[in-house]
């Protein structure tokens, strides 16, 4: 039997781990993902998982062991946010490369300077080009149902990528919520068994992992890892339909909200998508035919089925919480792809960007109501004013 | 080497599945500098043999002999030359800063492509 507990986005992922019992569990503790590895540790010291913790010092160190651990055959997951992300870099990279099933929770913080350590989403934007599936959460529920998902996904053979499960920093991952926990033993058996298919650990059948690769052969296994990206879009809504059917939820690679009929609408995703549901609430009380669009599923981005959603629009605002600096126009990451994803397709409709939430700054729903007005307006004319907006920021 | 696979052929993610076949792998193309045998004899101690890191020193294991260098895989490091017991006592005989190459040393260390 499942069962509702109050807990945080964090302690929500814990709860995950605990019931995935990773083989191995390397982190460093960062703000705002240290509860996740405090409860993991908790669980760890009072036996409720088989966990190898490694305690490490650095997270380059963290990602180094579990590439480690995952190529000696391991299941393996990790923990980070903002700097620590940073400071697994070269790692992270080589995480993907070597195709290691990592699974990690990654609660998007600000990636400094000036330090800061609440939420933005420039940590995970920066590793877009890394080679990992991303993926993002509303809410704890999300982020827990997605970090089961993700160790599916990871461990497909077709796929045998790293995936990062992403939360809004302090506003999920420090905010007490339902979440439905499911039953253990019904995890357990959604997860399975990981087979790794080339387990170093295996002495019988020798092999070697991270070789130097030249010219002659490393282009060659960058062009199967798109061919595992190009996989990676079926693999997720497989294991979504799986899960939806098992728990009664309802993922794909991103959730529409009262689109159907909408004549504009925003894209925005994380907690910021939560509050703009209600703002479309409200404004479809007073008539307004607005609507929403949340992305899931971030790397591989679904360009093609995000047109389709998008297409019969008269406006489209995307929210980010981040900037591309030096980007078209001093954009952010969603947008570019976003605007580019439609008119490469074929659709040519006002799209505009609205940056906001930086280092954890409050968004309100006046402000996203304020980027539905406009929305509207630009309906009316077709002509966006402003590409870019930097929402509530003083001049 | 071998004829170059593609990408749907190969391991993924770099993998070698198959153990031991850097010998498949011909670097002595990276050489710099080649080891050659001079004028001082040999004593079989093995030193430059368990030092090689490309196990590229040759032995005729059933006499216990050091019989040359595999030049297709040496790339010219210049370990074997470095741990040469015999190399040292002739540059402690000489009493004099003998160069790399020098005639009367055991393992010499010439410029690739130059004359011995």
């Amino acid at each position: 039997m499942s069962k509702f507990e109050a807990l945080t986005g964090d302690q929500a992922v814990a709860t995950a781990m605990r019931q995935i019992n990773p083989d191995v569990v390397a982190a460093y503790p960062i703000t705002p993902q240290t509860e996740t590895v405090e409860f993991f540790a908790e669980y760890v010291a009072d036996g409720l998982v088989d966990t190898e913790f490694i305690t490490v010092e650095s997270e380059h160190s963290a990602m180094s062991a579990c590439v480690g651990a995952s190529a000696a055959g391991a299941r393996v997951m990790t923990a980070t946010s903002a700097n620590g992300l940073a400071l697994m870099w070269e790692i992270v990279y080589i995480a993907a490369s070597l195709r290691c099933p990592i699974v990690m929770s990654l609660v998007n913080r600000a990636l400094s300077g000036p330090i800061n350590i609440h939420c933005d989403h420039s940590d995970v934007m920066g590793m877009r080009d890394a080679g990992w599936i991303i993926l993002f959460s509303e809410n704890g529920q999300e982020a827990y149902d997605n970090t089961l998902q993700a160790v599916r996904i990871a461990e497909h053979p077709d796929l045998l990528l790293p995936v990062a499960v992403c939360q809004d920093g302090f506003i999920t991952s420090h905010s007490m919520e339902r979440v439905e926990v499911y039953d253990d033993a019904e995890v357990k058996k959604f997860i399975g068994t990981y087979q790794p298919r080339w387990p170093l650990l295996d002495v019988a059948h020798p092999k070697t992992f991270g070789p130097l690769d030249f010219y002659d052969y490393y282009y060659e296994h960058k062009r199967q890892q798109v061919e595992a990206m190009e996989h990676a879009e079926r693999v997720i809504l497989g294991v979504a339909e799986e899960f939806n059917r098992k728990f009664h939820r309802n993922y794909g690679l991103f959730e529409p909200y009262r689109l159907e009929d909408a004549e504009v609408a925003v894209v925005v995703t994380n907690s910021t998508a939560g509050t703009a549901r209600g703002v479309v609430d409200s404004l479809r009380a007073q008539g307004l035919k607005v609507g929403l669009l949340k992305p899931r599923v971030f790397r591989p981005f679904p360009a093609r089925a995000l047109t389709d959603a998008l297409r019969h629009l008269k406006a489209v605002a995307v929210m980010d919480r981040s900037i591309s600096f030096g980007a078209m126009n001093n954009a952010g990451p969603l947008f570019l792809e976003t605007a580019a994803a439609l008119a490469l397709n074929g659709v040519h409709l006002p799209i505009a960007d609205y940056v906001f939430g930086l280092g954890g700054r409050d968004i309100r729903p006046s402000e996203i109501e304020r980027v539905y007005r406009d929305l509207l307006r630009v309906a009316e004319t077709g002509q966006v004013e402003q590409m870019v907006t930097y929402l509530s920021v003083r001049e | 080497m071998a004829q170059l696979k593609g990408w749907r052929e190969i391991p993924i993610g770099g993998m070698i599945l198959e153990a031991g076949n850097a010998v498949n792998y011909l670097t002595g193309g990276w050489r710099a500098f080649r080891p050659v045998r001079g004028e001082a004899e040999c004593i079989h101690c093995f030193q430059c043999w368990l030092f090689c890191p490309d196990s590229s020193i040759m032995v005729d294991a059933e006499n216990e002999k050091m019989v040359g260098f595999d030049l297709e895989h040496c790339k010219g490091c210049g370990l074997c030359a470095a741990v040469c017991p015999v190399n040292d006592k002739v540059r402690r005989k000489a009493e004099e800063e003998l160069p790399r190459d020098d005639p009367r040393l055991c393992i010499r260390m010439v410029i690739e492509g130059q004359q011995e």
